[in-house]
């Protein structure tokens, strides 16, 4: 058996953690019998619909919300005062107001304000302006620009000085050096945290369904509103998100193993 | 007054009207809504600080199946979204609720949104907190743990006099942001149809179709709750940080 197979084992095997897997899985095999499931063939089409557009809206909300979060974070750590103020006062106010307040501002408000332009509504992009898709997205996307230009200040000031001198000694050029010395070593100091807010993204994701967004959340709603049956869609539903979230931690730690080879501690 | 400021720009009077204070206006409302919204986040607050500090211990001194259980309770709520949460617990609570009241005789009862709001929002609060006050308390020297017992003080006198006090300002600062995750949560409970400050902006932004004045004087009000909050808690936190070794 591999090493960390033997020691996962020892760890499980202790006799109150075996009574307690035991009672779970009792509580898993009642659940699975007493309750009701006869609703899940009817929409298991919708459900997979529904997973797939959570996954995707966290994924691309993520990436342009991370590279948002680069030029922020670093306009903030080493931009000259006219850009690292507005920064600032970006990241201050996205992360002082509650998110479902901006995503109703921007799906309300940008909404109500588009349809008043006839050259918005004649341009290529008036279908997908009519859809609540983009609103979600962008909503989203500020978000995590707003929460993750504040983590890479941090990360992009922890890199030492010394480092950045050595690089210009050696002759690199800025954008060299932002490639190669900078950016990485501020990645890696970042990674663990990013994790973590990359599980409180997907935390957030249910609230487009506010907007008319049919995402797995909104499937679940429609469960309970169709079949007036409560608690089960909502625990399978939370069962989803956390299968999700063991994910993104699963992955991120692989990430930060990768990133973390030939480095020191 | 602001005359000259209307002149420049006109749209800015209908707003002032559409926000001021008396009846035809929406600020009352706001206002409302926005003390309703203060009023959750403070109980949940004060909720989730004696459910993480028992947490907290239990964790650290608890038996094997009560660290475990823990474990799960912090787990569960760090990975489902809050409002998977607030649906379950506020159904799951009323229900358990009416049952006791049936077995006991009583007739039903609703549960009041403020509670109910504190509850729900009180259990995710913990959660954090549990962590949060742990890892405050662990970082505690053992030495001073030791020293306290060697004096002869009982577990209840060294919490109260050793390890709350040295501990206290490591937890400041996630305490704080937890006190700002608690005041930006309350919005949560507008989708369960509390009438706090999120709702009570959409009502009165709905009703006048003037959706960037509402939302944005919400936005106002949020920001001057957390901007002010930040301020205290760091007075806070200077104030205990006062003789100890800067870190």
């Amino acid at each position: 058996m591999k090493p960390w197979l033997t020691r996962a084992a020892q760890e499980v095997i202790v006799p109150h953690r075996l009574i307690m897997i035991a009672v779970a899985i009792g509580i898993i095999i009642w659940a699975a019998l007493a309750m009701r499931w006869h609703w899940i063939p009817r929409y298991a089409d919708l459900a997979v619909q529904g997973i797939w557009r959570t996954l995707w809206l966290l994924a691309l909300s993520c990436a342009i919300g991370f590279a948002m979060a680069v030029p922020l974070g670093l306009a903030q750590a080493a931009g000259p005062r006219a850009l690292a103020i507005p920064a600032r006062a970006f990241c201050t106010v996205i992360r002082g107001t509650p998110l479902l307040l901006q995503l109703w501002l921007i799906y309300f408000g940008l909404g109500s304000l588009f349809p008043q332009f006839p050259w918005i509504r004649e341009s290529e992009l008036w279908p997908y302006l009519r859809q609540a898709w983009p609103y979600a997205l962008l909503a989203l996307s500020l978000s995590f620009a707003g929460y993750e230009g504040e983590v890479m200040r941090g990360a992009f000031r922890s890199v030492p000085a010394g480092q950045l001198e050595a690089a210009r000694a050696m002759g690199m050029g800025r954008f060299a050096i932002f490639r190669r010395i900078w950016f990485p070593q501020a990645l890696q100091r970042a990674l663990p945290t990013l994790g973590g807010e990359t599980v409180l993204q997907l935390k957030a994701t249910p609230l487009v369904a506010t907007i008319t967004v049919i995402d797995i959340y909104a499937v679940a709603s429609r469960v309970r509103q169709d079949t007036f049956i409560i608690y089960e869609p909502l625990l399978l539903l939370a069962l989803i998100y956390m299968i999700i979230a063991g994910l993104i931690a699963l992955g991120f730690k692989l990430l930060e193993q990768r990133f973390n080879r030939g480095m020191i501690g | 007054m602001f005359d000259w400021l209307f002149a420049l720009w006109p749209g800015l009077q209908t707003s002032a009207e559409l926000l001021s204070l008396q009846p035809p206006g929406w600020g009352g409302n706001l206002l409302r809504g926005a003390l309703a919204s203060l009023q959750i986040a403070l109980g949940a607050f004060a909720l989730g600080l004696v459910i993480g500090t028992f947490g907290a211990l239990g964790k650290l001194n608890g038996g094997p199946v009560m660290r475990d259980l823990l474990a799960v309770y912090t787990v569960v709520v760090r990975a489902v979204p809050e409002l998977i949460l607030i649906l379950i617990l506020y159904y799951a609570g009323t229900d358990l609720l009416n049952q006791v009241l049936r077995a006991m005789g009583q007739r039903p009862v609703e549960i009041s949104g403020v509670a109910a709001g504190i509850a729900v929002l009180g259990i995710v609060q913990g959660a954090y907190a549990t962590e949060v006050l742990r890892g405050a308390i662990q970082s505690v020297p053992r030495g001073q743990l030791e020293a306290a017992r060697a004096f002869g003080m009982g577990p209840v006198q060294t919490f109260r006099r050793v390890t709350f006090p040295a501990m206290l300002p490591l937890a400041l600062p996630g305490l704080s942001n937890l006190w700002l995750i608690a005041t930006k949560d309350t919005a949560l409970l507008a989708i369960v149809g509390f009438a706090e400050l999120t709702l009570e902006t959409r009502q009165a932004a709905g009703s006048t179709r003037a959706y960037f004045t509402f939302f944005l004087a919400a936005g106002a009000l949020y920001l001057v709750m957390t901007l002010v909050s930040g301020r205290i808690f760091g007075w806070i936190e200077a104030r205990y940080r006062r003789g100890q070794a800067a870190q």
